[in-house]
């Protein structure tokens, strides 16, 4: 099975977030940035269904400017067998039809069976571009994969759906599946991964001319306000630790 | 193009709750925009229905066929885009279900328009032609952003779970029932049954008191320290979804929009920095503490009683605080 998967770099999580001078985006000068963790469990159910089948490949794909490569070869480094680097300077100023254009553009001429992406992203997490991918290569899709099982036939993959209940879609191939969290452990590059991943293709392509004008504008970015006025408790440990338990006998009376 | 569009979700006969605060946002946005409000389900031959959708009169329309039961993608995404040519609608409004998810960004790609996914409020501050501002969150929570629609197309949003109050329930009368052109050959997915794991033991729904733990924890081994504090209080200990992705805890202990949604007298929330989908499970608790160590954490904005510090430092403390306290 020729499988993609499309990944996305994202800031780190712990990493402080400023808002830029603009006020549209966040300052991105200092950030470190990984793979976008809902993605690193699509690349993980990729491996394991190679691995699982004896056969078959794992293109990894990313868009970006220069310093997602990083992030494509730790994917390698981790047992992808290739990888194509869209490149684009500055990803803001498109919407997700945008995107999702760019990376059906580069997939489409790889004609693979399966593609594989988390279910949302770590910064934006408008959890879509799977969806739309999938409707602009005219292939079915199914979203939140807990579990993917060839059949004869295509897949049988098992969907999460609300309050703890699951179903299984049987579904012909070639297909998009977007992954949730949890359904693998995660591996770590190994030392010979990362040689190896040396010697593997990482080939660079041109993100594809958009055409349409974006269909929705991020004006403005900026700190949520409070919902609730928070009483913050303050002290050493031991302080905090009284002021609690003082509110959790006379205030939330649960003591 | 004129109107405001809401998609209520039901599934045999019932409604999703999160159907009523799509139908609140949606009149709200029909009287500030001055356009008419209908609404519309989809369902299979025969659905026995009750529609309870609040209010003044509202057209409100049974999408209905066969092949719309069990759901698919793209069966939903074929009758709305037909539903959709028909009302012209200038709003097309979703609750932000998992269903809703799953179909409606490939909707809104075939009016060559972008669903604004999971709203938390909607602004009209900036009154003319601009229209109104969609308010979401990136970064897990950590910032808002405003966003507007700038296509030609109906606009698409999907309206995040307790964020607009639900309207009363009164009767609405009888809908137009509309069928839609189907053929089983256009649905390439099979559904299955939904089922839920076998052996789902705790119920958290009904805890009084519940403690649970995020990322913060740092790892698995760390986790006695909350154990111990929870067990001192009396209460259930739960988690934030990475600690059951990780196999720390069981699945049936997360809570979260993947998980169980709780209403406890207390939420005692450890090194849990706050996204929406654990915060939509969590936001019926009567009271909140926080310990976290970010002081931007978003759970620092639902949270009564806030810590920043330290949570290895600060909870073996409240545990023996609480131990003396009981003795």
């Amino acid at each position: 099975m020729k499988i993609v998967v499309a990944i996305k770099q994202v800031p780190e999580r712990d990493a402080p977030i400023h808002i830029a001078s603009n006020g549209r985006w966040i300052d991105d000068a200092d950030l470190n940035y990984t793979i976008n963790e809902p993605d690193a469990y699509a690349l993980e159910e990729a491996l394991q269904l190679k691995e699982k089948n004896g056969t078959g490949e794992v293109i990894v794909v990313c868009a970006g400017p220069e310093r997602v490569q990083s992030t494509l070869r730790e994917a390698l480094a981790k047992g992808a067998d290739r990888a194509i680097h869209i490149e684009a300077e500055d990803l803001t100023g498109l919407d997700t039809l945008g995107i999702a254009q760019i990376l059906a553009d580069a997939i489409k001429p790889e004609s693979p069976d399966l593609i594989l992406t988390g279910l949302q992203s770590d910064d934006l997490g408008l959890g879509q571009t799977g969806v739309v991918l999938a409707e602009l290569l005219g292939i079915p899709h199914a979203t939140i994969i807990m579990h993917v099982e060839p059949t004869s036939t295509g897949l049988k993959v098992k969907r999460e759906l609300e309050d703890g209940w699951f179903q299984h879609v049987e579904m012909p191939l070639p297909t998009l599946l977007t992954i949730q969290s949890g359904g693998n452990k995660l591996r770590y590059a190994t030392l010979m991964g990362i040689k190896k991943a040396k010697t593997k293709e990482l080939k660079t392509v041109a993100a594809s001319a958009s055409t349409a004008a974006s269909a929705v504008t991020l004006d403005r970015v900026y700190l949520p306000e409070k919902q609730k006025k928070t009483e913050m408790l303050t002290g050493s440990p031991s302080e905090i630790a009284t002021k609690i338990v003082e509110k959790l006998k006379f205030e939330v009376r649960v003591l | 193009m004129s109107g405001v569009l809401v998609i209520l979700e039901q599934r045999s006969g019932t409604w999703n709750r999160m159907s009523y605060e799509a139908v609140a946002a949606g009149r709200a946005l029909a009287e500030k925009t001055g356009q008419p409000l209908a609404v519309a389900t989809l369902a299979g031959k025969g659905a026995a229905l009750s529609w309870q959708i609040g209010g003044q009169p509202t057209t409100a329309y049974l999408v209905e066929h066969e092949l719309l039961e069990p759901y698919t993608s793209d069966a939903y995404v074929i009758a709305l885009e037909q539903l959709i040519k028909k009302l012209e609608p200038s709003y097309v409004l979703f609750p932000h279900t998992y269903q809703v998810r799953d179909f409606a960004p490939a909707l809104a790609t075939r009016f060559k328009q972008v669903l604004i996914s999971d709203v938390i409020a909607i602004r009209y501050d900036s009154a003319g032609s601009a229209g109104p501002v969609f308010v979401r969150q990136l970064f897990q929570g950590k910032l808002n952003a405003d966003y507007r629609h700038a296509g030609t197309g109906p606009c698409f949003v999907s309206l995040q779970a307790g964020s607009f109050r639900a309207d009363e329930s009164t009767s609405s009368g009888t809908p137009e029932t509309f069928t839609p052109q189907l053929e089983a050959s256009q649905i390439r997915n099979k559904p299955g049954e939904r089922f839920r794991e076998s052996g789902q033991t705790v119920d958290l729904t009904q805890a009084p008191v519940i403690v649970s733990v995020g990322r913060g924890i740092g790892e698995q081994d760390n986790l006695p320290i909350v154990e111990e504090l929870a067990q001192a209080l009396g209460a259930e200990l739960a988690a934030s979804r990475p600690i059951c992705d990780n196999g720390w805890l069981p699945m049936e202990r997360q809570v979260g929009s993947s998980g169980q949604t709780v209403s406890p007298k207390l939420y005692l929330a450890i090194g849990i920095s706050g996204a929406i989908q654990h915060l939509v499970g969590m936001k019926g608790s009567k009271s909140v503490i926080a310990i976290n160590k970010d002081e931007n954490a978003p759970i620092f904005e639902v949270a009564d009683y806030g810590v920043v510090g330290d949570l290895f430092e600060i909870v073996p403390e409240l545990t023996k605080a609480i131990q003396t306290a009981k003795a």
